[in-house]
């Protein structure tokens, strides 16, 4: 190991492993918040919404994360004179804000699907129970469907995560200075594989913390299901 | 349509680019898929495996090319292949060698894929029941007829939607091997918005092919997946 290289290299990647987190962290919750009015539109009575609520998340699920990077990043230097006219320009021109918005948008997309999933996986008869019980179309929903919901969609929401971190590292592309971003520049200049390496262990640390603090998330919130052993 | 005449072929428009540009991203995905699966065929036996140190060498694999961005995965074999490969050539001659960044892509893609495979192929097995190998067994069937027989055409239709997934991820995936300078759909796009200042409409154009390649494939798979259930219709 080299110790001067890690002093000279290594404060610069842990500050990109902060970027790192501070970006996953951000688009996770913002795209958390979209998602839910997202999984209604797929559902929606009206033909139009789900129109062009399946045609967002179709888009984001299957096309590249870079692409998707740079048709933000850059494709909005395209439109830089009316963006520069609403008064917009400072946020595309920053490339942390392009990938904040592109991931965002893209997680968004993810976890509409898995709550939508999630949503339909409650049996009918609950809804059933909830009405012949006298509850609210809205009380049903918040108290009886979306906890179950959750505790189905936990599992996958921890997995998308990961691939939020994971996904993050293509910010390094576009001039973010993230764990990827530190490094690159830190091989850059000094042309030692080993750099490669030490992010290799951050981002497996980042990872393996995340997955155990998510499965002690899970059994917490499933514990009132512990005795008979049900799983959702 | 000045806009839609850069998408021309020919020497004024970008349209062979792209075309020439998707054909490699197919190749690459095409090229990885056949490595993935093989692969993570011997990483999921050795996941099964009665020896501890092959368990946990192969339990280690998936954990780190699961848990890394795909984006190092491809700098760390490329550069780490390249110097590996130099070392070797050097024992013997002073030649000097360059590691196609094809095969980079093309293994840094597979060994990503090899894990998530592995854990799709494990499940696949546990999901075969015991039973199906007694009754075989009952039948006086040998080992290898059970296995192609009885075991195999389960094991397709049970791995098969992990593995339909697995390769939309991996056309996706393909984008990445760009920033190792491989002329694939991505990078072309990015020399053509380089000459043409067009950023938003290359860009997009491109997500546009990538999202017709998921949907083609979506076809693929659904007629794959009917014939592997043929069996399996009531």
């Amino acid at each position: 190991m080299n110790l001067e290289l890690l002093a000279r290299y290594g404060p610069r990647m842990l500050e990109g492993l902060l970027v790192t987190i501070e970006l996953v962290a951000i688009s996770v919750t913002i795209g958390a918040v979209l998602a839910l009015p997202i999984a209604f539109a797929r559902m929606s009575r009206h033909r139009w919404l789900r129109a062009v609520s399946f045609a967002y998340v179709y888009f984001f699920r299957g096309t590249p994360l870079l692409a998707q990077t740079y048709l933000v990043y850059y494709g909005s230097g395209q439109f830089r004179p009316f963006f520069n006219s609403i008064g917009m320009w400072w946020f595309f021109r920053e490339a942390f804000l392009c990938c904040l918005l592109t991931f965002t948008l893209n997680t968004a997309a993810y976890q509409a699907e898995i709550l939508r999933g999630a949503i339909r996986a409650i049996a009918q008869g609950q809804r059933e129970a909830a009405m012949s019980l006298g509850l609210k179309p809205h009380q049903t929903f918040l108290k009886v469907i979306l906890p179950q919901a959750l505790i189905i969609a936990l599992r996958p929401l921890g997995n998308e995560i990961i691939l939020m971190i994971k996904g993050s590292a293509v910010a390094a592309i576009v001039t973010v200075f993230d764990l990827m971003g530190a490094t690159r520049l830190a091989f850059a200049r000094s042309f030692d594989i080993s750099v490669y390496l030490w992010a290799a262990v951050l981002y497996l640390i980042l990872v393996e913390s995340l997955r155990r603090l998510w499965n002690r998330l899970e059994q917490r919130m499933t514990r009132h299901m512990a005795i008979t052993g049900v799983r959702a | 349509m000045e806009t839609l005449a850069l998408f021309s072929f020919g020497p004024e428009g970008w349209g062979d680019e792209l075309a020439g540009g998707t054909w490699l991203t197919v190749r690459l995905a095409a090229a990885t898929l056949p490595f993935g699966l093989a692969l993570g065929l011997l990483v999921a036996f050795a996941r099964r495996s009665k020896w501890k140190a092959l368990r946990i060498s192969s339990n280690t694999f998936t954990t780190v090319f699961r848990g890394l961005p795909e984006l190092l995965t491809i700098f760390i074999v490329y550069y780490g292949g390249q110097l590996l490969l130099q070392k070797l050539i050097s024992t013997v001659s002073d030649a000097q060698v360059t590691l196609s960044s094809f095969v980079a892509g093309m293994v840094a893609l597979g060994l990503v894929f090899s894990a998530y495979a592995s854990e799709v192929f494990v499940g696949a097995f546990k999901n075969i029941p015991q039973g199906h190998y007694d009754a075989a067994y009952a039948l006086g069937m040998r080992r290898i007829p059970t296995l192609y027989l009885v075991v195999l055409p389960q094991f397709v239709r049970l791995a098969l939607p992990g593995v339909a997934n697995l390769w939309l991820i991996l056309l996706k995936d393909t984008a990445l091997v760009s920033v190792i300078a491989l002329s694939d759909l991505m990078r072309q796009t990015y020399v053509a918005v380089g000459a043409t200042k067009q950023p938003f409409a290359f860009y997009l154009a491109a997500c546009l092919i990538y999202l017709t390649m998921s949907i083609v494939s979506s076809f693929g798979i659904t007629a794959i997946e009917r014939w592997s259930e043929r069996g399996d219709r009531h």
